[in-house]
C-alpha cells in the first residue's frame, strides 16, 4: 500500500530517537555500572551491592512500594466500581483525574503544611482529644501522600476494565443464583483482573523509585532505590554506584513486567 | 446489573473525592492568609500574588517552563506521528519490536530516565541547561504521543486510502489530505499529553538541568526544602486555574475536530 520509500522517511527521525535516548542509555548505564570511583574497571559496584547495607535497602524499598500498591488498589477497586455506576461516571473519572494533573511538587508541599507541626492534621487531633503527634517524617506520612499521588492512576485502568465488562455476564450470574459476592469473586474480579495488573504496574515500578518524597515528606528516613541513585549521582558523585543500583532496577522493572504481562483472553 | 448507587457507595465515593480534593483547596485557602503560615488563617491578604506576579525571577522560570513545554511537546508530537506511521507500515514482527522499544521509556521510572540522560548528555558533550532539558523532554514524549495516534491509525478503514489512491492522490495528498486529518484527534491528545507530561515533570529535569536553569517543578523542591512560603500556595492556585483552563480547552478543540473528522469520514 504505501511505498518504501516513504516507509522509510516516517522511520527515520523516530529511529534515530530509539537509537540516542532508548538504546543508548541503558548502555551507558550498564557501561558506567561497571567503573569504580577512580575511573578502574572493577566488579566492585555489584560486590557492594550483595553486602548487608544495600540488599537492606532494597527490601525495605521493596516493602514501602508494595503497600503502597496493596493501599492504592483496596482503595482504587471500590472507588472505580461504584464510579462505574454513577450517572455520569465519565464526568466522574475526568475530576478524579484532574487532581493528577497537578503538579506533583505541589501536592507534596501541601502535606507538609497538613502534617505539619501545627498543621490541619494535628489541628484535628487536638480537636478530637488525642492531642499533637508527629506525623511528618513518618512511615505514615510518606505512604499516606504517596498512596495519594498514585491513586488516580490505579483507578483508570481498572475502571476501563470494569466498563468494559458485559452486563450481561452480571445477569447471568444472578440468574444461576450466585450471590453478588460470588459474583464479584468468580467473574467481576477475574474479568477486571488486566486492569489490575496495569495499575500496580503503573504504581509498583514508579513507588520503588520515589525520591522527591523521601526527602520531603519522609524527612529521609526512609531510602528507595530511587533516592540511593539520586544520592550517588547527585550528591557523592560515584555514578559507578548509581549505575549499579539502576540496573537493578531495571531488571527488577522488567521481571514485574514480565509477571503483569498482558495477556488477552476472551469475552 | 444493580444501577442504583448504594448510600455506602456514596459516602465512600464522597470521601475519596474529598481526600483528593482537600489538600489542593487547602493550599489554595492558605495563599490568602496574611499571617504566613499554613496552619493559622489571619486575615484575608492578595500579598502573596502581589510579591509572585513581582518576582521576575519566578517570571522567568514560569516562562523557561512554558517554552520548553511548548518546543518539546511540539517536536515530541511531529516525532511521534512520524514513529506511529512507521510502526503502523510495517508488519507482526517489526511492529511488536519497534512497539517494545518505544515502550521502554514508558515504564522506565522516572530517576532511571534522568540519571541515564545525565550521563548521556554528559559523554555528548552537552551542556546541562536549556538544550538537555529540551532533548530529554521530547526524548520521554515521544512514546506517549505514539501509543495516542497509533490506535486511531488501526481505526482508519485501509480501503479510505485504496479510495484516495484510485482517484490520483501522490503520496504526499493521501497523507495530507487523508491521513493526518483521520488521526488528528490523536495527533491532539498526544500533544496535549506531552505538554503535561512535560509541565509536570520534576524527576528527569532535576537530573539533567545544571545550575543556570530552573523549570517551576525544580524551583518548587528547593523552595519547599527550604520550608513553608506563601508564594508557593499563591503560585499553586495560579496554576491550578491554569490546568483547569488547560482541560477546558482541550475538550472543546477535541470536541471541534472529532466533528471536523466526522466530516471526512462521511
Amino acid at each position: 500500500m504505501q511505498s518504501k520509500l516513504s516507509r522509510r522517511i516516517y522511520l527515520i527521525p523516530y529511529a534515530i530517537w530509539i537509537a540516542l535516548f532508548v538504546v543508548t542509555p541503558i548502555i551507558l548505564v550498564v557501561y558506567y555500572s561497571f567503573y569504580d570511583l577512580d575511573g578502574n574497571f572493577s566488579l566492585e559496584n555489584y560486590r557492594q551491592f550483595f553486602t548487608a547495607v544495600y540488599l537492606k535497602m532494597t527490601l525495605s524499598s521493596f516493602w514501602y512500594a508494595f503497600l503502597i500498591t496493596a493501599i492504592s488498589l483496596l482503595v482504587a477497586y471500590p472507588t472505580a466500581y461504584f464510579l462505574v455506576r454513577t450517572k455520569h461516571s465519565q464526568l466522574w473519572l475526568l475530576l478524579i483525574i484532574v487532581p493528577s494533573w497537578v503538579n506533583l511538587l505541589l501536592k507534596a508541599y501541601a502535606f507538609i503544611g497538613i502534617f505539619g507541626k501545627y498543621g490541619a492534621a494535628n489541628h484535628f487531633l487536638e480537636a478530637i482529644g488525642i492531642g499533637t503527634k508527629q506525623i511528618l517524617f513518618t512511615d505514615f506520612s510518606f505512604i499516606f501522600v504517596s498512596v495519594y499521588i498514585f491513586i488516580p492512576f490505579m483507578i483508570l485502568p481498572i475502571f476501563n476494565a470494569l466498563s468494559e465488562l458485559n452486563p450481561s455476564l452480571l445477569d447471568a450470574a444472578n440468574d444461576l443464583g450466585a450471590s453478588r459476592w460470588t459474583t464479584f469473586r468468580r467473574v467481576i474480579f477475574p474479568l477486571t483482573i488486566d486492569g489490575v495488573k496495569t495499575g500496580c504496574q503503573i504504581v509498583f515500578i514508579p513507588a520503588l523509585s520515589l525520591f522527591m518524597l523521601t526527602r520531603l515528606i519522609a524527612g529521609n528516613r526512609v531510602i528507595t532505590l530511587g533516592t540511593a541513585i539520586e544520592q550517588h549521582f547527585l550528591v557523592t558523585q560515584d555514578w559507578g554506584m548509581g549505575s549499579t543500583i539502576a540496573v537493578f532496577l531495571i531488571i527488577i522493572m522488567f521481571l514485574i513486567m514480565a509477571l503483569t504481562g498482558n495477556r488477552k483472553r476472551g469475552v | 446489573m444493580d444501577k442504583r448507587t448504594t448510600p455506602i457507595a456514596k459516602i465512600f465515593l464522597i470521601a475519596v473525592f474529598l481526600i483528593l480534593y482537600v489538600p489542593i483547596f487547602f493550599l489554595i485557602y492558605y495563599s490568602f492568609n496574611s499571617g504566613g503560615t499554613m496552619s493559622h488563617f489571619k486575615g484575608f491578604t492578595l500579598d502573596w500574588y502581589r510579591q509572585l506576579f513581582g518576582d521576575t525571577r519566578m517570571f522567568i522560570i514560569v516562562l523557561n517552563t512554558l517554552v520548553i513545554a511548548l518546543l518539546s511537546s511540539l517536536s515530541a508530537t511531529v516525532i511521534g506521528v512520524f514513529g506511529a506511521l512507521a510502526i503502523y507500515s510495517y508488519k507482526r514482527r517489526a511492529k511488536n519490536t519497534l512497539l517494545s522499544f518505544n515502550n521502554v521509556l514508558i515504564v522506565s521510572p522516572d530517576v532511571i530516565i534522568g540519571a541515564s540522560f545525565l550521563i548521556l548528555f554528559t559523554m555528548a558533550g552537552i551542556q546541562l541547561g536549556f538544550m538537555s532539558v529540551l532533548l530529554s523532554h521530547i526524548a520521554f514524549s515521544i512514546p506517549i504521543v505514539v501509543l495516542l495516534v497509533l490506535p486511531k491509525l488501526n481505526e482508519m478503514r485501509p480501503s479510505l486510502i485504496d479510495a484516495a489512491r484510485d482517484l490520483g492522490a501522490s503520496n504526499w495528498h493521501v497523507l495530507s489530505k487523508v491521513v493526518l486529518p483521520f488521526i488528528s484527534p490523536g495527533i491532539l491528545a498526544g500533544f496535549f499529553m506531552a505538554l503535561t507530561y512535560s509541565l509536570d515533570d520534576f524527576a528527569v529535569t532535576f537530573f539533567v538541568t545544571g545550575n543556570g536553569f530552573t523549570t517551576l517543578s525544580v524551583e518548587i523542591y528547593s523552595l519547599a526544602r527550604r520550608g513553608i512560603s506563601l508564594h508557593i500556595n499563591a503560585l499553586s492556585a495560579v496554576l491550578f486555574l491554569f490546568t483547569i483552563v488547560l482541560v477546558i480547552v482541550y475538550y472543546f478543540i477535541s470536541r471541534r475536530s472529532s466533528m471536523k473528522t466526522m466530516g471526512v469520514r462521511k
